[in-house]
């Protein structure tokens, strides 16, 4: 394989709009991710950035693809870190569908170069957020370990 | 609780057979293969895999995307972070990190 990527799927019991507005919506992904939220337009080509609470950019890049409620892809480079920086831009998908009572959430994180670096790293962090994000959609409460930004990272 | 109890009943059936196990452990390995890759270095019949693989796509521990003619397969580990969720309580997670490192050093093991 010439790229890095990986592939996370989990089953939400919600509605697409729901799931859409917790993705995007700085209120929800605090509580989910992290305390970041993040600062776009959410439309074609408008610049996207992941916030850390402290102000700094954790990543950067743009709308590539947006169909509301379906589907999400985002231009996407970590920012504050040197090394994971140099390795350049990253393609994050969201992919929504309604499967009877539930929503499947497809996150496909992908980069066009082999063993990235920056992929390893996001690839620890997206099962923690999706398994949170699930808890706070269906019970009104996120995992504790994503309440807060990591201390001194 | 995070996940319904039929579908934490399929992960555990689906992690029930060493030789899906085994299926795991290549992807953890080396993520995204075909069904043909997959096969190619194991002692099961490319009917066995298939079938593996169909029981653990139902789990949602092997996620498969579509590129051009080809299906790839992925490691989904989401579906085992819900069950450590439920049964590991928020503040124990630190201690038995620090456990399994100790464990993995007094060994000598390396699951790198």
């Amino acid at each position: 394989m010439n790229n890095s990527r990986f592939v996370y799927v989990t089953y939400i019991r919600t509605r697409p709009e729901k799931l859409w507005q917790a993705l995007i919506d700085p209120e929800f992904t605090r509580r989910f991710w992290n305390e970041t939220w993040q600062d776009c337009e959410w439309k074609l080509g408008a610049t996207w950035r992941l916030m850390i609470p402290d102000g700094r950019v954790a990543d950067a890049g743009e709308v590539v693809e947006i169909e509301p409620q379906r589907r999400l892809v985002l231009r996407w480079r970590n920012e504050f870190m040197g090394e994971l920086r140099e390795e350049g831009y990253s393609r994050m998908t969201y992919e929504i569908e309604k499967k009877g009572e539930s929503v499947k959430l497809t996150v496909i994180h992908e980069m066009e170069r082999p063993g990235s670096k920056f992929i390893d790293a996001v690839s620890g962090g997206w099962p923690m957020i999706l398994s949170s994000l699930k808890s706070l959609l269906e019970t009104g409460e996120p995992l504790e370990e994503t309440k807060r930004w990591p201390k001194g990272m | 609780m995070v996940a319904m109890d039929g579908d934490v009943d399929k992960v555990f059936k689906a992690l029930a057979d060493p030789g899906r196990r085994l299926l795991l452990d290549r992807l953890r390995a080396d993520n995204g293969q075909t069904l043909g890759q997959l096969c190619e270095h194991l002692d099961m019949s490319r009917q066995a895999v298939t079938k593996h693989l169909k029981r653990l796509e139902e789990a949602r521990l092997v996620a498969t995307i579509w590129r051009g003619r080809e299906k790839f397969h992925y490691l989904n580990p989401v579906p085992i972070h819900e069950i450590a969720e439920r049964w590991i309580g928020k503040y124990e997670r630190g201690r038995l990190r620090v456990l399994a490192e100790l464990k993995k050093n007094l060994e000598g093991e390396s699951d790198e």
